[in-house]
């Protein structure tokens, strides 16, 4: 009967209607679940990510207008809060990785963090650097005085919190500084390049990454090895840092450009020296019991 | 009925066919009374269940709460997947075990003040800012889990490290040595592995996918340095 072939079902598959309509012309309607990027919850292939990887600048308008879309909720409200931690455990690995490995030529935050800024990274890394620092030094100290007779272990816990102050003073209130200084010269000279004053500290936090295992390893108490340990650190680090404000100072006066990125790496220089200077006690070259103790003393006292 | 049965059979002699011109036919003797009582049996109960509990003796109030804590602190120590800990958190627990651990933990008076171990109130905010914030980073992150729900597992997995406390205090009092160490370094590590296994257990369900490890690593970090601070305590 005709009934029956009423309700069965036609299949309309795209195919079958360009085949049969050639000139028709299709739309298609892609809903708002259906975007690639910035869902929290929905990883992204891989062969996406070696695609942004590669082509950078390119989806620079399409983030620029997913980062509009994102940031609606005024700041009062936990949302606002929730989309700086917006990241999945692959992209946490990935920015760890490139702060790791600075590749000449390749901007750090146009790479990696591409208007995503989080701040999981920056505070979880200062406060395993903090305890890494603080934990390694007592370790160190209690080996480098290990034999002697006078020498009292102190678990020295009053060192966490000023190395809580030190670290987390430097990963906030530095990229403070650099950005209301860059602020000031985009004023006066027009930079393609501007960075907002998460993705700065985005920088800065996953670059402190690579003093956590320089950190542990400076319980070894050799005075050579522990200034390599710092000139490895300092290069790796200070060079995602100059590399990634180069571009944003380019534009500038040459010598303020220059200016800016010296004192950056000075600033990192200052902290990792200084870190080393406080919380590690000097290896002796000889173990004298009478001659080490006296400057242990003097330097606890100075403490 | 029987009246009502016969005036609906009134109008159905208008229409064809009545409906119900059958009921008619049924007699129903006038005498069986219809009455009773309507009582809900189960507001008696509540209401009985209320006065009871205001007017328990304070024991019985006291041993429900220490059965509940207790209830929790086996959960803890043989974890299994289960709700109870989420489902009724309390806070009993979590400050019972901070506050016996910050008094273990904390340096003698005879102590220099300025390199030694933890103060009392410094162990009670390490462990209660450290809870707090990773319960903030796991509800940033998209966990659904409440604020108290995650106060009341991270505080109640202290408890094997707080019993490491004590089997250290206790190895303490025998001779120092390399020997004493290595027993009180074991007996550390065991009770931290414990510690992360049973948060992870209840945790670990509410956190999104693909973000387990980002809201995993900071109660690693928070029972490491606990566990840190027990064993290199050193009595005065």
């Amino acid at each position: 009967m005709a009934a029956v072939d009423d309700l069965q079902f036609e299949e309309f598959g795209d195919a079958a209607t360009s085949a049969a309509n050639p000139g028709a012309t299709m739309i298609h309607i892609e809903g708002p679940s259906e975007s690639p990027t910035h869902q929290p919850g929905l990883p992204r292939g891989s062969g996406g990510e070696e695609d942004d990887d590669l082509l950078g600048n390119d989806d620079s308008d399409k983030t620029e207008l997913l980062a509009g879309q994102k940031k609606s909720s005024p700041f009062w409200t936990f949302e606002y809060y929730q989309t700086f931690f917006d990241v999945d455990t692959y992209q946490v690995f990935d920015r760890i990785k490139g702060s790791l490995l600075p590749i000449p030529g390749k901007n750090f935050v146009r790479l990696y963090i591409r208007s995503n800024p989080d701040l999981y990274g920056p505070f979880w890394i200062c406060a395993t650097l903090v305890f890494a620092i603080a934990i390694s030094g007592n370790l160190s100290n209690f080996l480098i005085h290990l034999g002697e007779k006078t020498y009292h272990y102190v678990p020295e816990f009053r060192k966490v919190s000023i190395a809580a102050t030190i670290i987390y003073a430097y990963a906030w209130l530095v990229p403070l500084a650099l950005w209301g200084f860059l602020m000031w010269r985009n004023s006066k000279v027009m930079n393609i390049v501007s960075y907002s004053f998460l993705e700065i500290v985005c920088v800065y936090g996953y670059s402190l990454f690579i003093y956590i295992p320089t950190a542990v390893l400076w319980i070894i108490p050799q005075k050579a090895v522990r200034w390599i340990l710092v000139m490895i650190a300092l290069g790796i680090s200070g060079s995602v840092l100059a590399m990634t404000f180069w571009p944003a100072v380019r534009e500038d006066n040459r010598r303020i450009a220059l200016a800016t990125i010296v004192t950056i790496v000075f600033l990192h220089t200052l902290l990792s020296v200084g870190c080393l200077a406080y919380f590690f006690d000097a290896p002796e070259m000889d173990h004298l019991p009478t001659a080490t103790v006296a400057p242990n003393q003097t330097v606890a006292a100075a403490k | 009925m029987a009246k009502a049965a016969e005036s609906s059979g009134d109008p159905g002699t208008a229409s064809p066919r009545p409906l119900f011109a059958g009921l008619s036919d049924i007699s129903i003797s006038q005498d069986i009374p219809v009455e009773g009582e309507i009582t809900i049996p189960m507001r008696s109960h509540i209401r009985e269940f209320d006065s009871s509990t205001l007017n328990e003796s304070v024991q019985n109030t006291i041993m429900r709460d220490l059965k509940a804590v207790g209830k929790k602190f086996m959960h803890v120590l043989y974890p299994r997947k289960s709700n109870t800990l989420l489902r009724d958190w309390d806070l009993w627990g979590p400050l019972i075990l901070c506050v016996t651990l910050a008094l273990m933990l904390q340096r003698s008076s005879i102590d220099s003040e300025k390199d030694g171990g933890p103060q009392f109130a410094e162990v009670f905010v390490i462990v209660w800012f450290g809870a707090v914030t990773i319960t903030l980073n796991s509800k940033l992150l998209g966990g659904n889990i409440s604020f108290f729900q995650s106060l009341c597992v991270l505080g109640y997995c202290i408890l094997p490290l707080t019993v490491a406390m004590l089997v250290c205090r206790l190895v303490l009092l025998a001779e120092p040595g390399p020997i004493n160490f290595m027993v009180r370094f074991f007996v550390v590590i065991v009770m931290f592995a414990w510690s992360i296994v049973a948060s992870t257990a209840f945790l670990a369900d509410s956190q999104p996918p693909n973000r387990k490890a980002l809201a995993i690593y900071p109660v690693f970090l928070f029972y490491f340095v606990i566990s840190w601070m027990i064993l290199t305590f050193t009595p005065q």
